[in-house]
């Protein structure tokens, strides 16, 4: 926008009158004759900032349900421990406190489960997805979720498990779990999620 | 000149509603103006062309346009006893009568393919004219223009330039689908809301937008690739670049004033620290190395220091360092979250997210009094983006689940809100 300010800075020196008073209301008239003597003020540059065209469709090949579709879990394909409610494998949710990224005492077990089953299957790569919630600005957040989802990376290597195996992704609050105002919401949106990938 | 423009606060509400277009309808609403608006008339410009009527309403945006500004109260169309359309028909006594200070009048005519748009500014009072001009303009410019004698009209009365001609860039999202998946789009607006234009959409997280100095390009994150990459759009063609896709997190971009470099967000060496790129030959500088978060870098408009959010004391706190690099120091000290600055044109002030135990507020430090000023009083606002005249704050706020833009004078005293009629509109950046 700097061709815009040069030439409204240009078009401000080249006002063609300025403040003559006058008592009678026919001495506006003299305006209009000045005005025509005035040579033509062309803003046609500043008006000729970046035109906007073309936008980028980044979401060619699938139509929204068609994507909700794939992504529907591989879960059910790896094994029944995953849907057994009495398995800590079926919850891939590590839930945190506001604005801290250590794992709480509650979540320990089931991230230990996790990666004893990534240990007897080491061709399973997961995604570590750190959220959360929307207090704050966006982009502390998206590193907040990054150092949660990196807890839970470390604990997951210091029980052995390959890096290979494992991705960190951070999401910040750009993807809630639940979608409110108020802690009810917020405190389910603080999360590592462990993503299991299509092998 | 102004001579009686604040005095106290009142609150109106009047909402403009633009007529729908290809994308997201936005209204404005004034959630609060000034007492003793400076009163304003703008007659109906006159139309001298082939076509009968002009497609674009001239003296309604100009008039939109200033009221928006909350500095100026304008007299509708059917309050006005005349509507003349050259200066040698105007009856002061009228728009005395009407208790209008000032008059504005213009007249549009088809000279060889194009518009020619003369205009005049009128102080009622003294009854003479304190402005004139002549436009020639391309056909398609007329809205454009209008922006622009609203610019003009606006430094005239108030001495400051006017940003009326300016752009908003934002993220939207909304649900799509019979499983209601997001859809992410990264818009940019003139900034009276009207004529959105699409610059991006995704079904992944669009982030940060962020101007280039020119107002010819954006920065902004993407994820669609599942995981995040810094691109620069060409706002004239769609076409783009990547210019960062590291491990981790590629995030928070910043031009520099010179538009030469790119401050951002990297954490491919393990935590996220602040780097700036050079976008002429890719060489980049690590400026910050702590194990702590290091992120949301903006520039002084002098382009010598740098802004950013940093959690190495525990808590988010703004830290300044220089773009040469160096030793950084911490800059807030009020509050337990002061995040996500940026400075104001003049490089006086710095707006922020603000929180002292609770809600998240946008805040303006003035750097040579170390004074905050908590200018909204929302419990989630963000992103809060400053008008190149450094008069108004533009910014993201709640309005029960909904998120929505809002905009605050940095005295505090005016402040209104856009709203889109589906989704939710966020992170807005204002061009310079």
């Amino acid at each position: 926008m700097k061709i815009n300010k040069i030439a409204l800075t240009f078009l401000a020196s080249t006002v063609i009158l300025t403040g003559c008073t006058s008592t009678e209301e026919k001495d506006a008239s003299l305006l209009d004759a000045d005005l025509k003597t005035e040579k033509e003020v062309l803003v046609t540059s500043a008006l000729n900032d970046a035109s906007i065209s073309g936008e980028q469709v980044l979401t060619q090949g699938l139509t929204a349900d068609e994507l909700s579709a794939s992504d529907e879990n591989i879960l059910s394909q790896l094994g029944s421990e995953f849907s057994d409610p009495a398995n800590p494998l079926s919850n891939q949710t590590i839930l945190f406190k506001h604005d801290s990224s250590q794992i709480e005492q509650a979540f320990v077990s089931i991230v230990a489960a996790h990666a004893q089953y990534l240990l007897s299957h080491p061709q399973q790569r997961v995604m570590l997805e750190g959220h959360t919630d929307e207090q704050g600005s966006r982009e502390y957040n998206i590193a907040l979720g990054e150092q949660r989802a990196k807890s839970v990376y470390r604990m997951m290597k210091v029980q052995g498990v390959s890096s290979q195996q494992l991705e960190v992704v951070s999401l910040g609050e750009e993807k809630p779990a639940s979608e409110g105002m108020g802690e009810s919401f917020w405190t389910l949106n603080r999360r590592v999620e462990i993503v299991y990938q299509v092998k | 000149m102004m001579c009686v423009f604040f005095r106290k606060i009142f609150f109106v509400s009047f909402i403009i509603l633009f007529s729908p277009f290809a994308h997201s309808e936005l209204s404005i609403e004034i959630t609060k103006g000034v007492e003793a608006a400076v009163p304003l008339a703008v007659a109906p410009f006159g139309w001298q062309a082939s076509i009968p009527a002009a497609p674009v309403n001239l003296s309604e945006i100009i008039s939109s346009d200033l009221s928006r500004s909350g500095l100026f109260k304008t007299l509708s169309e059917s309050d006005m006893l005349t509507q003349p359309k050259a200066g040698d028909t105007v009856n002061f006594r009228n728009w005395r009568a009407l208790g209008q200070e000032y008059l504005l009048i213009g007249l549009i005519d088809e000279v060889m393919g194009q518009y020619e748009v003369k205009f005049q500014l009128f102080d009622v009072f003294k009854g003479s004219a304190i402005l004139g001009y002549r436009l020639t303009v391309k056909k398609n410019e007329l809205r454009k223009t209008a922006h622009h004698i609203s610019d003009v009209v606006y430094e005239k009365l108030t001495g400051k330039k006017g940003v009326f001609s300016s752009r908003i860039a934002y993220i939207t999202t909304s649900k799509v689908g019979s499983k209601k998946r997001k859809l992410y789009k990264l818009l940019v607006a003139d900034a009276d809301g009207f004529n959105p234009r699409p610059v991006a959409s995704s079904w992944e997280p669009l982030m940060s937008p962020a101007w280039s100095p020119d107002g010819n390009e954006i920065a902004y994150v993407s994820f669609e690739n599942k995981r995040s990459a810094i691109y620069i759009q060409r706002l004239a063609d769609g076409n783009r670049r990547k210019v960062a896709s590291f491990r981790g997190i590629n995030g928070a971009p910043s031009f520099s004033p010179d538009g030469l470099k790119l401050a951002l967000t990297l954490s491919k060496e393990g935590s996220p620290d602040i780097y700036i790129l050079n976008l002429k030959d890719q060489k980049l500088i690590r400026m910050t190395k702590s194990y702590a978060i290091d992120t949301e870098p903006s520039w002084s408009p002098d382009g010598k220091t740098i802004v950013y959010t940093s959690n190495r004391g525990g808590k988010p706190q703004l830290y300044t360092v220089s773009s040469q690099g160096g030793r950084s120091s911490r800059l807030t000290f009020n509050g337990d979250y002061n995040a996500r600055g940026q400075f104001s044109s003049d490089g006086r002030s710095i707006a922020m997210v603000h929180a002292n135990r609770g809600d998240y507020r946008i805040a303006v430090m003035d750097l040579a009094t170390q004074t905050v000023n908590v200018l909204t009083a929302g419990k989630n606002d963000e992103s809060p983006s400053f008008s190149s005249n450094g008069d108004m704050v533009l910014y993201a706020a709640k309005k029960g689940s909904q998120s929505i833009l809002s905009a605050v004078s940095t005295d505090g005293r005016m402040q209104q809100s856009f709203t889109f009629d589906s989704g939710d509109v966020r992170e807005p950046a204002w061009s310079h």
